[in-house]
């Protein structure tokens, strides 16, 4: 038996992680103690510095890791090799970090409907009851949503910096938990919001226990939870390659649930439907980013050596994520489940990105890499999604958000600046030039076929056009359409909505216009260290 | 700087506009557009007719992708700049009272939205990057979209859903190929969207006929060709005369341009592999363009079905591959947007009159509107290809060099002049002369705002028609360097 070994802790470099996770425990004391009148300011408050304190953690991070460089990667393993520290993981932190500061904003918004946030006021009152009408006469909201989203932020973290199985099934839990919590807690339309949140926690719970059954598999093919040490396996084809295959698969299944991968793909349109808006804007954004983090990181890092395995089955759930979500997308009739399918088809096109790995010898000079295109497309992703999310909270009639697509004709004359944003919005989803969701296909097309994975990009470019059909179909809703009687109107947000909005839509245009300086910090990222 | 200058102004323009109060946007619009048009003439002042890329700049746009902000022009890419900057002063000025009807999206957004076309489509035709090109090219589609859906008859939302979808879909066909000429430059060891640097790699046979198929299939779409031409007679139907001259006599222009520039300046040897099938497809287009046009009862939708039958002669002129062919090819890429722009300019000022764009309940207005019923009569025999006026110059020349290539593509290709005077004069009898509708109002003639708009082409057409020397000194140049690198010499046959 060999002796417990007390890890070190790299405290300055898990600075960023750790300010989120205190954050979020200081805000459950404020929760306890802190009087009802001053709760909401405080935990605002509170979650915001301890977010913007993490960016500038990451910051300062960022740099001081550029002295560790072992050639193409740049980082260290701390906690005992269990949490990789490098540059992917610092460009996921303060991806995350900065949507989810977006996502307080939103989170925080209280003036479009009538000075109460978008969270139910009690969320354990039964809907249609009488203490549901108290709770509502009361004004009462819950202010627990800011540390359930500190936590789920601090989940977003692990997840991708893990380097070891079990930290990564920990990050996903951490991440997953909340947010089932807050899908669950929507003012108006309850039933549909606690429906989507049951929904998403049984199906999130079982493709966790996927992930598991996974990780025991490999442990029983490598002997180790730790991913250099299964790379090492990988390498010298010790133990038996069904174990290795088998398990494979069962990850994937967890870590494809989790970016809402075809066929894994059913509970986006409930969720994103029934969820309370601003948390769909931030989960939506988020946990993509961060799976995605975790899925290359698992693939390129521990499983690198047997590509050929893994590269085939992404190929296959790439090309059906964008023909299905593309396709589904076009028959919706809500906008919210609408934007549901099309995130489905953008986890196709990234997977197209990830599944274009190469060997850094087969790589020509200058040529852009998987991993750079990927993180790249992430950047343009989220900021578009958190975006047009945020309009979708503004587009109102008497029962508050109306969703329904046929219900915003006409919204191009009732507010053209809204309508104009939203269509912005939905032209950078379409990939067309000069908005930064174009730069982003490119950089995944441009690495999946200088991998020679040719079939993939020529259905990416099909479902490029049934998709460009979905949104422009859109467009001309809110613009050529005539209104269905009063036609929609248009809540005027508060400056916390408003800025996420206008942060959104200019980082949509400048990464369109300039994508120079993203692509180049994705590229100076490196690679992941092993 | 005098390229970058050239699509700014036009672009500033655009915004300036948006933001002017109401009264003021027609005015800073069209002061903008006149600017344009003089940064237009200046340009082709400073340009030497001996050829080759002339007028470049060149930044680096996007490091890790090897994009650059490339610009230059060269023959082909001036004539295409002046066809724009001088059409559009014509087209805002035809849409001054129009654009402001009710039921129509305000003045104020015609004109910014045409100045916003117009500065992508100069973009377009001096892009010297291949992915600078495509992200203009792309984005003529936005200004192209709001046109469409924002002005004309009812129904034009729909023709403007089907108008993106086309063109996005050839978009990103083309994007496929695209990007497989930045793998090849990166597989070469310099990973570059520069043409320069892209026509400097030799590239392999097989990988030529991809990229070509890619890059084929969006500028079929864009010039349009057969089969993929069905959105172009919903389109101009639907949309206003003045926007269906920016589409059709622009923003076409790029389908035909982009054959010559990408098709054949990168892809030679797969343009050569293509012939066969391509010359078939234009002629194709040009017969089955005319019958259809024969055929129809709306004004507009015949004026759009005959720019197909003129778009096959185009194309089928870029692929018989001798210098007459592209030479006349190139002539008839002038040619066609003048004559096109009076066809539809006169026929939106019918419309205004007649109240409807069906050839059935019109009848007899040569009485009422001699002015507008020779100008009508002129447009359509340019389109016939009278002698005297300029298509006229560019037919024969695209009709010999198709006799040159074979003896059978000449003759189908010549049916079609039988076909065009068919369609042209019996459109003009059934609206022009005999008697007028019963109850319907007396159509009042062409006002003087409107002959000015419309003298320019008339003149436009006259003077090429029998003096097309000018024209064709500039683009001489580019048809010897181009057919050089397909490996064509000055006679026509191979080197």
């Amino acid at each position: 038996m060999t002796e417990f070994v007390k890890p070190s802790i790299q405290y300055f470099e898990l600075w960023p992680l750790l300010a989120v996770f205190g954050v979020a425990c200081l805000g459950v004391v404020i929760e306890a103690f802190a009087p009802r009148a001053v709760r909401y300011t405080a935990q605002v408050t509170v979650a915001l510095l301890g977010l913007v304190g993490a960016l500038v953690g990451v910051v300062l991070v960022a740099r001081d890791v550029q002295s560790y460089d072992d050639g193409a990667a740049r980082g260290i393993l701390a906690v005992g090799g269990t949490i990789a520290v490098d540059g992917p993981s610092l460009f996921i932190w303060g991806l995350v970090l900065s949507l989810a500061i977006a996502g307080v904003l939103l989170f925080a918004e209280r003036h479009l409907d009538g000075g109460v946030s978008a969270f139910a006021g009690q969320a354990a009152t039964v809907p249609g009851t009488d203490a549901e009408t108290a709770a509502i006469a009361a004004n009462s909201e819950h202010t627990e949503v800011y540390p359930l989203m500190m936590f789920a932020v601090f989940g977003m973290m692990l997840f991708p910096a893990a380097n070891d199985l079990l930290t990564m099934f920990v990050g996903l839990e951490v991440l997953s938990l909340p947010l089932y919590l807050l899908s669950g807690l929507a003012r108006r339309r309850r039933l549909l919001s606690q429906e989507a949140a049951l929904k998403y926690f049984l199906l999130g719970a079982f493709s966790s226990g996927f992930f598991l059954y996974g990780a025991a598999l490999l442990y029983g093919y490598a002997g180790s939870m730790d991913f250099a040490a299964i790379n090492e396996a990988v390498r010298n084809d010790v133990g038996s390659s069904s174990l290795l295959l088998i398990g494979t698969g069962l990850l994937s299944v967890g870590l494809l649930f989790k970016v809402g991968a075809v066929p894994f793909q059913a509970w986006t349109p409930d969720v994103y439907q029934g969820a309370p808006t601003p948390v769909v804007a931030f989960m939506s954004a988020g946990t993509k980013v961060a799976a995605f983090g975790a899925l290359m990181r698992l693939f390129y890092v521990a499983l690198g050596a047997d590509r050929w395995s893994w590269q085939p089955m992404l190929w296959i759930i790439a090309i059906l994520s964008m023909f299905v979500g593309a396709a589904l997308a076009i028959t919706q009739s809500d906008i919210k489940r609408l934007l549901a399918y099309s995130s489905v088809a953008h986890t196709g096109f990234i997977l197209t990105g990830v599944l274009g790995v190469q060997a850094s010898d087969q790589l020509a000079v200058g040529e852009i890499t998987s991993l750079q295109a990927v993180l790249f497309y992430l950047v343009t992703y989220g900021f578009a999604t958190i975006g047009a999310f945020a309009v979708v909270s503004l587009v109102r009639d008497s029962g508050g958000e109306t969703t329904a697509i046929d219900r915003w004709a006409g919204l191009g004359k009732e507010s053209p600046v809204v309508a104009a944003v939203f269509a912005f919005f939905l032209l950078a989803m379409a990939g067309i030039p000069l908005t930064s969701g174009f730069v982003g296909k490119l950089a995944v097309f441009s690495a999946a076929l200088a991998a020679g994975a040719w079939p993939v990009v020529v259905a990416a470019v099909l479902a490029s056009i049934v998709a460009a059909f979905l949104y422009v179909r859109v467009i001309k809703v809110m613009y050529f359409d005539e209104p269905v009687g009063a036609g929609p109107s248009v809540a005027y947000p508060s400056v916390l909505t408003a800025t996420t909005i206008a942060v959104g839509a200019a980082l949509t245009l400048v990464l369109g216009v300039i994508p120079g300086p993203v692509l180049d910090l994705a590229g100076v990222a490196g690679e992941f260290i092993r | 700087m005098m390229l970058t200058v050239l699509i700014l102004l036009p672009l500033l323009g655009a915004v300036v506009t948006a933001f002017v109060p109401g009264a003021l946007a027609r005015l800073v619009g069209l002061g903008f557009a006149a600017a344009t048009l003089l940064a237009g003439v200046v340009t082709a002042t400073r340009y030497d007719v001996g050829g080759g890329m002339q007028l470049t700049e060149t930044h680096v746009w996007i490091e890790s992708l090897g994009v650059h902000y490339a610009l230059g022009v060269d023959g082909l890419g001036l004539l295409m700049v002046l066809l724009t900057v001088v059409l559009v002063p014509i087209v805002l000025l035809a849409g001054w009272k129009e654009s402001d009807e009710p039921g129509n999206s305000g003045a104020k957004a015609f004109f910014a939205w045409t100045l916003a076309l117009e500065a992508m489509s100069l973009a377009v035709f001096t892009a010297t990057d291949v992915l600078l090109f495509y992200v203009v090219f792309e984005a003529t589609l936005i200004p192209a979209y709001f046109l469409i859906g924002g002005f004309g008859r009812a129904g034009r939302g729909r023709a403007a859903t089907k108008f993106l979808i086309y063109q996005l879909a050839g978009g990103l066909i083309m994007l496929a190929s695209v990007i497989g000429l930045y793998v090849v430059s990166a597989d070469a060891g310099n990973p570059s969207f520069l043409i320069s640097d892209l026509a400097a790699i030799d590239i392999d046979p097989v990988t030529q006929r991809w990229l070509f198929v890619g890059f084929f299939i969006a500028f079929a779409i864009k010039a349009p060709m057969f089969p993929v031409h069905t959105w172009l007679a919903d389109t101009t139907e639907k949309a206003t005369t003045g926007t269906s001259v920016l589409l059709v006599c622009i923003l076409d222009k790029i389908g035909t341009f982009g054959m010559l520039r990408f098709c054949l300046g990168l892809l030679p040897d797969a343009s050569q592999w293509a012939t066969p099938v391509v010359v078939v497809l234009a002629l194709i287009s040009i017969i089955y363009g005319a019958l259809v046009a024969i055929g129809q009862d709306d004004v507009l939708r015949l004026i759009g079905l005959t720019s197909l039958s003129h778009f096959g002669f185009i194309v089928l002129g870029i692929f018989v591959f001798s210098s007459t062919g592209s030479a006349g090819a190139i002539l008839y890429m002038v040619n066609h947007g003048i004559a096109t722009a009076l066809m539809f300019l006169v026929a939106g000022f019918l419309i205004r009159r007649t109240g409807t764009a069906s050839i059935r309940e019109m009848g007899g207005v040569e009485k009422a509107a001699p002015v507008l019923a020779g100008f009508f009569l002129v447009g359509g025999l340019a389109a016939a290809g009278l002698p005297g006026l300029s298509p006229f110059v560019s037919e024969m020349m695209v009709i010999i060099a198709a006799f040159d290539h074979h003896w059978l593509v000449g003759s189908v290709a010549v049916l079609a002049i039988v076909l065009a005077a068919f369609y042209a004069l019996w459109m003009y009898q059934r609206t022009m002369t005999g008697p007028g509708r019963e109850g319907a109002a007396v159509v009042p003639d062409l006002d003087r705002r409107e002959v000015g708009i419309l003298a320019p082409l008339l003149l436009a057409l006259v003077l090429f028609g029998f003096y097309p020397m000018p024209l064709l000194d500039v683009i001489n140049p580019f048809v010897q360097d181009s057919l050089a690198s397909v490996g064509i010499g000055q006679e026509g046959g191979p080197q």
